[in-house]
């Protein structure tokens, strides 16, 4: 890979580390998350793309990385989706409001 | 089919070589020349008796638990012991044994042979893998000699962090971790030597279903471990620092742990399962002598068993909390993992239809096989209903199951597939008739042991218990009962093939008439495998292959 | 977890070699293309489990952030967003060292390869020693994961402990090893003990260099939140703080290691008043259950991470080794490759854990 390019990858990660520390210092609600996590995945692309050659890779070694995502998302899909479902018949702390008197934490409760 | 008239001979051994004057076994001697070995055979070798010992040490801990049951309460062990040897029996079971057995004890040994290359692509990560199994045996013996690892061998939370004795918890989790990066590298290896180090006329779809089934293994091996590498690592630091993560008193989520270990160990069930269908095809095939029936069909089911087999993990959690949407999808989708089982099992009694059958010690048991898995599947489908789990789970309905489809499926396979290739690993024949009643006294007794446990779980006998209500005696005693048959059994299997290495015949290269490569190797094969590439044909064309009274085996004819 | 590269790609069974085998090609290999694409198939395949691995914990961040934003909110202020900046500047350094260090490999550069390398090397121990402030700040404040949380209290004095000074013993004592190697060097005249011992040394002083630059960031920090702290103290919104927080504190007492704290009870340890700086919609996130939740997911989370960095920096080093050897060319630079590859991946981690941990508002 020429050194102009090293460079070039370089800098764009310099500038976009800039601009996700940047936008932090706004509130952006729920959209900020969202926001950062755009930035650090064409981060992570330029790394993945640029830096490990992945552009020039055989096609397998592609399919394989990528394809691990997908079992990373199934992992967490389900995971979460069953989390957020079940989460309503929970008690726990964080639910607890100070109106509450007497409310206990930890407790499950199905 | 013009690769049918090409002969397939190595010249390496020639055909029907003798019994050869230097081979993997001789090539060079003393302990560290094993101890070191970077060669693929030996290490194969090398797992093979590490998993059979822990085999027999899981197995002590079984037959203890079926004694402890044998009166309906007052057992010979105390309820806390009863808890920490079933959860031993079974964390042994599982890690140390039925998880290397098959990939890394007769797939290491025969992977690259079958495959014609010279060793695996990482021969020095396949040393590597052993001494992480070993490093894992110790740490299980560790947490074994500590006492108090009561946890079953799921290690749920919270209990896994309250119970008594943290050190065996610890020391048996940390276990578990370098199970699974042994296990890791190992897939990781055959992945990398199937994809790269084929030689040149091994195509895809001319290698041999032990492969692909191996090949399959490997990928779940790659894919769900890491997870359970970091499921213990985080129930060990939840031990040490109390970090909370899957502690409720700390307000984290135990449901979390079930389905992080989950996703693993659905996965793993079929690591388990997957190389011993590939052994069957090979035996089929073999001991038929007759080409495989569906072979894109086995070697594509093998794959989907694997991807599907990340689908579905929540079926063990139904009754854990699991939000009542989830529990249905994952019920919906246990169903379509059995249908690639299914496809298999129809193509193995489509290849014996119209075949030679030679009624041997190995195609015994993969008929035991057959018939054992059959029925292990079919049990998994009303567990994976959503309504009649509800019921079942945690009764010994889903102990027989799980058994039938580990023991009666996997064990049975590997023990097939033992017989089949040992006069390759060691050049020594064993005593066929001896071997046909050890698999007959398995069979027996295994049914004996397991189907009995249907009934006691359909009629609410609860998994784990020290102690059960009289009525259940009978059946437990007939279990019982089942369960020495079952030794004795494999007693005599094992007398068998130790008998053979003393006073066996010697093994000629081709003793059951196969067309895969290794069967080309000189018995015991050589230290190289093949000096040069071999030529490679259709591993299930047994044309010309034809049994050789001088020889004692068989030999292709042109 | 290293071990990859070396069995790829160094020669063994040196009785076996057929004649046509050079020394870096391994006898089971048919050329050198087989050899470096069966190593590169098999790093890939070890970085897939590495994605795998972490998602583990990825899967515990969204769950927790997902249930309790407001517990992440909280204790995001406590992560040094300053350092985590920088961290994340020195890793992309040493990706654009790496990758350089792959090209200089190829191109035969010997020497550039070896500074690379270095420069790769120095980078990670500043990362490192970066962290190691972080983490002893940590500890000092009493931040730690899960049971182990100290509830905050404003204006609390958080003596020295030397937290710091246990975690720098270590890399005193390899850096001092390197100091000593690195004059045996000069001592000996040896090029290659040299290129070796002075790359090493020179990360030593990048770890304390890291752990100084930490330091001063670090104490910029704390004076101006101790300014802004001064200033709300007498602020006359600072004791209505107090009675409202205070009640809601006691509503949640804590259970666990069996001090039990009785309604009404202002405890040492967990009811405690709240100002301003620790002003949170919830008075309730400020504790073991909540706060300490946060912080063991931050731990497991970078400390796994730093452990990947010690594993590189130990693979780097044998490849400086192999390199000041001048073992690499075109026909074989698998393993400069594939350690790259390595790298990049724990470069790529800290890339998502960066904005997730330091940057939550
Ligand atoms: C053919 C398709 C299969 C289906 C549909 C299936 C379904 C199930 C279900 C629903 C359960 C949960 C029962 C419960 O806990 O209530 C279960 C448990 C289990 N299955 Fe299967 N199974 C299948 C094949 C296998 C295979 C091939 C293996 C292993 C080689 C296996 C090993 C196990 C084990 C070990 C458990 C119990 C785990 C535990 O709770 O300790 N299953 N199976
Ligand atoms: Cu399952």
């Amino acid at each position: 890979m020429p050194i102009w390019m090293l460079l070039a990858v370089f800098f764009a990660l310099l500038i976009l580390t800039g601009l996700t520390v940047y936008q932090s210092q706004f509130d952006l609600g729920n959209a900020e998350i969202w926001l950062s996590l755009t930035i650090a995945t064409v981060k992570a692309a330029l790394v993945i793309l640029f830096f490990m050659h992945l552009l020039w890779d055989k096609p397998l070694n592609a399919i394989v990385i990528l394809g691990s995502l997908i079992f990373v998302a199934l992992f967490l899909g389900f995971t979460l989706m069953d989390a957020e479902g079940y989460r309503e018949n929970l008690i726990y702390k964080s639910t607890v409001k100070a109106s509450q008197p007497g409310a206990k934490g930890d407790e499950i409760d199905n | 089919m013009s690769v049918a008239d090409r002969p397939i001979v190595s010249p390496a051994s020639g055909e029907g070589a003798a019994y050869p004057e230097h081979h993997f076994l001789n090539h060079t001697s003393g302990f560290l020349s094993w101890a070191l070995t970077l060669d693929h055979k030996r290490i194969g070798l090398m797992y093979l008796v590490g998993v059979m010992s822990s085999f027999a040490l899981g197995g002590m801990f079984a037959l203890m638990i079926r004694l402890h049951l044998w009166n309906f309460k007052d057992g010979w062990l105390s309820n806390q012991t009863y808890n920490q040897v079933f959860t031993l029996h079974g964390a042994i079971m599982v890690f140390l044994f039925i998880i290397p057995s098959i990939p890394a004890a007769l797939g290491n040994f025969l992977l690259p042979i079958m495959l014609g290359t010279k060793d695996v692509a990482f021969p020095r990560l396949n040393l590597g893998s052993f001494y992480l199994w070993v490093t894992g045996l110790v740490l299980f013996l560790t947490a074994l000699s500590i006492t108090g690892l009561d946890t079953g061998w799921t290690f749920y939370t919270p209990y896994s962090i309250e119970t008594q004795k943290g050190g065996a918890v610890l020391a048996a989790t940390f276990g578990v971790f370098v199970l699974g990066f042994s296990s890791i590298f190992t897939g990781l290896n055959f992945i990398v030597t199937i994809n790269t180090m084929r030689p040149p006329g091994m195509t895809w779809f001319r290698m041999p279903l032990f492969l692909w089934a191996t090949y399959a293994t490997s990928i779940i091996q790659v894919l769900a471990t890491p997870v359970l590498g970091i499921t213990v690592l985080l129930l060990s630091a939840e031990r040490l620092l109390g970090i909370g993560i899957f502690d409720p008193k700390l307000n984290g989520d135990p449901v979390t742990f079930q389905h992080f270990f989950w996703f693993y160990s659905h996965p793993a069930v079929y690591i388990m399962i997957l190389p011993a269908m590939g052994i069957i095809s090979e035996l089929m095939s073999v001991h038929c002598h007759k080409g495989i029936f569906g072979y894109r069909m086995i070697a594509y089911s093998s794959v989907a068993i694997a991807l599907f087999g990340f689908l579905v993990w929540g079926h063990h959690m139904f009754t854990s909390g699991m939000a009542d949407v989830t529990t249905i999808v994952f019920s919906a989708l246990t169903f379509t993992v059995s249908i690639p089982s299914a496809i298999k099992v129809f193509n193995w009694l489509g290849t014996m239809y119209q075949g030679t059958v030679s009624l041997n010690t190995p195609m015994l048991y993969a008929l035991a096989f057959i018939f054992l898995f059959t029925i292990g599947g079919l049990t998994g489908l009303p567990l994976g209903a959503l309504a009649l789990d509800m019921h079942m789970h945690d009764t010994y309905f889903v102990v027989a199951h799980f058994h039938y489809v580990m023991m009666g499926g996997t064990l049975v396979a590997f023990l097939g597939g033992l017989f089949h290739w040992w006069p390759k690993m060691t050049g020594k024949m064993f005593n066929d008739n001896v071997g046909m009643i050890s698999a007959a006294i398995v069979f027996v007794g295994f049914n004996l042991t397991f189907l009995p446990q249907f009934v006691l779980g359909t009629r609410g006998m609860p998994r784990r218990y020290a102690t059960y209500l009289e009525e259940f005696q009978d059946l437990h005693r007939l279990s019982t009962i089942g369960s020495l048959t079952l030794g004795i059994g494999l007693l005599v299997a094992l007398l068998v093939l130790l008998h053979s290495l003393f006073y066996g015949r010697r093994a000629p290269t081709n003793p059951w008439g196969g067309a895969t490569l290794e069967w080309v190797c000189s018995s015991p094969p050589p230290h190289d495998n093949f000096a040069t590439a071999p030529t490679v044909g259709d591993p299930y064309d047994f044309n010309g292959i034809e049994y050789d009274a001088k020889q004692g085996g068989y030999v292709k004819k042109a | 977890m290293t071990a990859i590269q070396e069995t790829a790609h160094e020669s063994e069974h040196a009785q076996d070699h057929h004649h046509d085998h050079p020394a870096w090609l391994a006898h089971h290999f048919d050329d050198a293309e087989q050899q470096f694409d069966a190593g590169k198939l098999g790093m890939w395949l070890f970085l897939v489990t590495e994605v795998l691995f972490f998602s583990g914990m990825f899967c515990a961040y969204s769950l927790y952030r997902n249930r309790d934003p407001q517990v992440f909110e909280f204790c995001s202020r406590f992560l040094n967003e300053k350092l985590g900046a920088i961290n994340t500047g020195v890793l992309l350094f040493s990706s654009l060292t790496m990758a350089w260090a792959v090209r200089a490999a190829q191109l035969k550069q010997h020497k550039l390869l070896v500074g690379m390398l270095g420069a790769t090397l120095g980078c990670a121990a500043m990362f490192l020693g970066v962290k190691a402030v972080e983490y002893s700040h940590k500890w000092e404040l009493g931040l730690f994961p899960g049971k182990f949380y100290v509830s905050q209290i404003p204006g609390a004095a958080h003596g020295e402990h030397g937290y710091l000074g246990s975690l720098c013993i270590v890399p005193l004592i390899l850096t001092i090893i390197a100091g000593v190697y690195y004059i045996y060097s000069l001592a000996t005249m040896s090029k290659f003990h040299q290129q070796v011992a002075g790359p090493i040394l020179v990360a030593g002083a990048c770890f304390f260099g890291g752990v100084q630059l930490g330091r001063i960031l670090e104490a910029e920090e704390t004076t101006h939140h101790a300014a802004e702290h001064a200033a709300h103290e007498h602020s006359p919104g600072a004791s209505h703080d107090h009675s409202q927080d205070h009640s809601a504190g006691e509503l949640l007492p804590e259970k666990e290691g069996g001090e039990v704290i009785a309604l009404g009870h202002k405890s040492i340890e967990d009811v405690k008043v709240m100002s301003e700086e620790l002003k949170t919609p919830d008075a309730s996130v400020n504790q073991k259950s909540m706060a300490g939740l946060f912080f063991s997911i931050y731990y497991c989370m970078t400390g796994v991470h730093a452990v990947h960095i010690i594993g590189g920096m130990l693979v780097i080093t044998w490849l400086i080794v192999k390199a000041a050897r001048e073992e690499f060319h075109d026909q074989y630079f698998g393993p400069v490759d594939n350690v790259g590859l390595y790298w990049h991946l724990v470069d790529f981690i800290w890339i998502y854990l960066f904005p997730l941990l330091y940057l939550i508002t």
